[in-house]
């Protein structure tokens, strides 16, 4: 682990949140917050490859909105709603989404890697683009249907993990859901590509000093192109298994995810200047964020104080990090 | 101690240090150094890298405040904490990299934090123009304070630089490598300034490799070795012999080493790569040069000629706009580095920064350049520390260690390491931009050596400098380079550093 102070903020906000609560530290609640931190764990994967290279993607949730729209739109919908779409097959409507997000992801990379633009203000473009697409997709109405893998993955049950037997003497379950699977599988992958290829090894001298990279003949552009492209993939995937999830498909619906993804990569202790950090930090920093927003749901405050201490508590992480940071560098 | 309080008619000195010693992490760095600088003198400071001159500026410049001994200033003991202090103390410093902001004015770079402002809190423009003119015309020099600082030589940007610490009320100078980026004229240009604020009775303390310029404008020298002062003395009393027999504390070497050479262009040797009347529409135009298999070609020119444009183009880090580039009789065109890495072509740039990872450990640093060689799909650590500690052994790469962070090996050892990223597979094309400079003498010595060696496995080198030393003493034919083209060119036969300097 690159840092420790990521660890050490998380086991102090459980310990914290679990006197606070009784209802907290239970196993079923741990589960809890693993299913709500899904689909963002998927964003963060993508997330943390640009970061690591130094760029930033502002355009995930509106990628993710916009490619959950997409797979919908080649969807059969009920009658009652009312969108001009365009069914096809489950696997075609799929392969359309994934493509759609490519799509977005080489032009993101171009307009940064060939035209020049800086990936801030690219992203920025990008992700009023993606939401210009679900706009024109949807029109303000709201699809309910998708390809039946989606939907399994989404919101289906992989497995139950038996817990004993409950209050009634039935035997009790805690659902694994597909998304928790595949959120682990696209970690699990996404730190063997990081730690133990080429291309990873390349992600990390990209990030750590781009000149030097390309002075060692390194053709840097591809990596940061390709990394734009992988963190639009990611958030595609993360996109339709996020409207199953959510059970419906619309607007404006990951508007919270763009920050959240941002979060926990950079909390768990990844540098926002690159060539630090990981998918291991990664997760780290996605358990902090999921113990702290469901953790402030057990606890009996101001709904509307929430917010606020929400953001307190995510500052006090990166002056941590930051100033642990600073003591690693100096001892 | 006696010579030293006699040297100066008995004037109080300025500066006095005593018993100096600073330590990091338990190795030496300064070991009980004593150090006099009076009103009025150019105190040179010599020694090969580590020898300790970098370590007691910054105790000086109060960068380093940890460190044993006695530091007084007028006659005052003095502990300086920062920069800040130091400048409050009048010391004031110009590092060999310029703080310049090229964007901004001469006059804004001059008043940098401090420009005069309206009763309004504006800038006062006129008025900063208008001091910042009087203030550099005061040295001599006439200079439009409303140009941007870019558009100047070196020369005068580091004079600019220079006039800001005065402008501070600097009374203490530290120069550290003034006139490595400068040529002949520009450095008379600087001496004269130094001269002046010597006769204002300024003291300046002036670092530098170049023992010529050292010996042409100090009053006294100051020779460190392994972080002792070995002597000071009035500069009359020293030669260049002498000075480097201090410095490196052996009987002789070659003192003339780098003063002329004989040239062994051999026209049978196949032509590696040509460039033929290339140009990058700015700085290059019409230059031709041809790189033979086994031949060291070298391109002197002062900087600013387009050396390091032409070293860029050449690595594909610069599109060229005219003429054709041919390696191995085949027109080709790098569009990324990745392209010319490829392709056979190494490059090591001028600053070694440029191409290294200070905090990653030396065997990724060596491996980044070969990984699609050692590796299919899968990194193998192991295989990068087996390759690197080749490497560490036939370099004599110091401490001999794969996994230590680069940042912590020493200047030479680091541009042993970026020399060692293009060795694993010999390329076609190896181009060097600066080789040795500001190394010490004997890492200076190995990688002479390594590049020699490379050429008689008949890689195609070029070697571009600005220094003729370097030149000289590597190249078996020389370009010189002026203003992007080509001004001259020896295949055969003695040249000296005077034919060099002559051409450019």
């Amino acid at each position: 682990m690159r840092n420790i102070a990521p660890v050490i903020t998380l086991i102090a906000l459980v310990i914290f949140f679990s006197f606070a609560s009784s209802t907290f530290f239970t196993l079923d609640n741990a589960f809890n917050i693993i299913r709500q931190l899904s689909i963002t764990g998927i964003i963060a994967v993508g997330l943390t490859y640009v970061i690591l290279t130094a760029e930033i993607d502002l355009s995930v949730a509106a990628v993710a909105n916009a490619i959950g729209i997409t797979v919908a739109y080649f969807t059969i919908q009920p009658d009652y709603v009312n969108i001009a779409n365009v069914p096809m097959q489950g696997w075609i409507a799929v392969i359309l989404a994934l493509l759609a997000a490519l799509a977005i992801g080489l032009v993101t990379a171009g307009g940064i890697t060939i035209i020049g633009i800086p990936s801030f203000i690219m992203t920025l473009a990008m992700m009023q683009i993606a939401n210009g697409m679900s706009a024109l997709l949807v029109r303000g109405q709201i699809a309910y249907s998708y390809p039946e893998i989606v939907t399994t993955l989404g919101s289906g049950t992989a497995f139950r993990i038996p817990i004993g037997v409950d209050a009634a003497g039935k035997a009790a379950f805690i659902p694994i859901g597909w998304t928790i699977i595949v959120c682990l599988a696209f970690l699990v992958a996404g730190h063997i590509v990081l730690k133990y290829t080429r291309y990873g090894r390349y992600i990390y001298m990209v990030g750590g000093n781009r000149e030097a990279a390309e002075y060692s003949g390194v053709n840097v552009k591809l990596i940061i192109g390709s990394v734009m492209v992988i963190c639009a993939m990611c958030s595609g995937v993360a996109g339709m298994l996020g409207v199953a999830y959510f059970g419906s498909a619309q607007q404006n619906q990951f508007d919270t995810f763009l920050l959240d993804a941002i979060a926990a990569v950079v909390v768990g202790g990844t540098s926002l200047f690159g060539g630090r950090g990981g998918i291991g930090n990664t997760i780290i920093g996605l358990l902090v964020l999921g113990v702290v927003n469901n953790g402030l749901d057990h606890i009996q405050i101001d709904s509307f104080l929430k917010i606020l201490i929400r953001g307190l508590i995510l500052l006090a992480a990166l002056i941590i990090n930051i100033y642990a940071q600073k003591l690693r560098e100096s001892g | 101690m006696t010579d030293e309080q006699s040297g100066r008619g008995g004037a109080p000195p300025l500066l006095e240090l005593t018993g100096v010693s600073k330590s990091f992490g338990g190795v030496t760095a300064l070991r009980d150094v004593d150090f006099t600088l009076y009103p009025g003198e150019i105190h040179g400071l010599v020694g090969e890298n580590g020898a300790g001159k970098s370590t007691m500026m910054k105790i000086i410049a109060g960068v380093h405040h940890d460190f044993e001994g006695v530091m007084k200033i007028r006659g005052v003991e003095t502990r300086l904490r920062s920069a800040r202090d130091a400048l409050a103390s009048s010391i004031g410093m110009v590092h060999q990299e310029l703080s310049i902001v090229p964007e901004l004015s001469v006059a804004e770079n001059v008043f940098l934090g401090k420009q005069p402002l309206t009763t309004l809190g504006i800038v006062d423009w006129p008025r900063m123009n208008r001091e910042a003119k009087a203030l550099i015309a005061s040295l001599g020099l006439d200079i439009d304070p409303a140009a941007a600082m870019g558009t100047l030589p070196v020369g005068l940007q580091q004079l600019v630089e220079l006039s800001r610490v005065l402008f501070s009320g600097a009374q203490i100078i530290i120069l550290d490598e003034p006139t490595s980026a400068l040529s002949p004229p520009e450095i008379r240009q600087l001496f004269d300034v130094l001269r002046r604020l010597r006769s204002e009775g300024r003291s300046i303390i002036f670092i530098s490799h170049f023992l010529d310029d050292v010996l042409a404008i100090s009053d006294r020298v100051t020779v460190f070795r392994n972080g002792k002062k070995v002597i000071t003395d009035e500069t009359r009393k020293l030669t260049k012999d002498a000075v480097i027999a201090h410095m490196i504390g052996r009987g002789s070497i070659d003192m003339h080493m780098g003063e002329d050479a004989m040239l062994a262009g051999d026209d049978s040797k196949p032509v590696v790569l040509s460039l033929e009347n290339v140009g990058d529409g700015r700085t290059l135009h019409d230059f031709s040069i041809e790189l033979r298999a086994g031949e060291i070609t070298g391109v002197y020119g002062f900087m600013g000629s387009g050396q390091i444009e032409l070293a860029r183009a050449l690595f594909g880090k610069l599109p060229l706009r005219r003429g054709s580039v041919k390696l191995d009789g085949k027109p080709v065109r790098f569009r990324s580095t990745a392209g010319a890495r490829k392709a056979g072509i190494a490059f090591l740039p001028e600053n070694r920064q440029m191409m290294l990872f200070r905090t990653e450990p030396v065997f990724k640093n060596v491996s980044i350049a070969i990984l699609d060689r050692i590796h299919r799909l899968l990194v193998k650590p192991a295989e990068e520390k087996r390759i690197t500690e080749g490497h560490i052994k036939d370099l004599q790469i110091r401490p001999p260690r794969t996994e230590i962070a680069l940042g912590s090996l020493s200047g030479g050892n680091q541009q042993k390491v970026a020399l060692a990223k293009w060795l694993t597979h010999l390329p076609k094309v190896l181009v060097l931009s600066e080789p040795t400079r500001g190394m010490d003498v004997g890492a200076k010595e190995d990688v002479i050596r390594i590049v020699k060696s490379l050429r008689d496995k008949g890689v195609a080198i070029l070697v571009l400098s600005a220094e003729p030393e370097t030149i000289l003493t590597l190249a078996d034919r020389v370009t010189v380079m002026k203003k992007g083209t080509v001004a001259r060119q020896f295949s055969s036969g003695k040249i000296e550093k005077a034919d060099l300097l002559a051409a450019a």
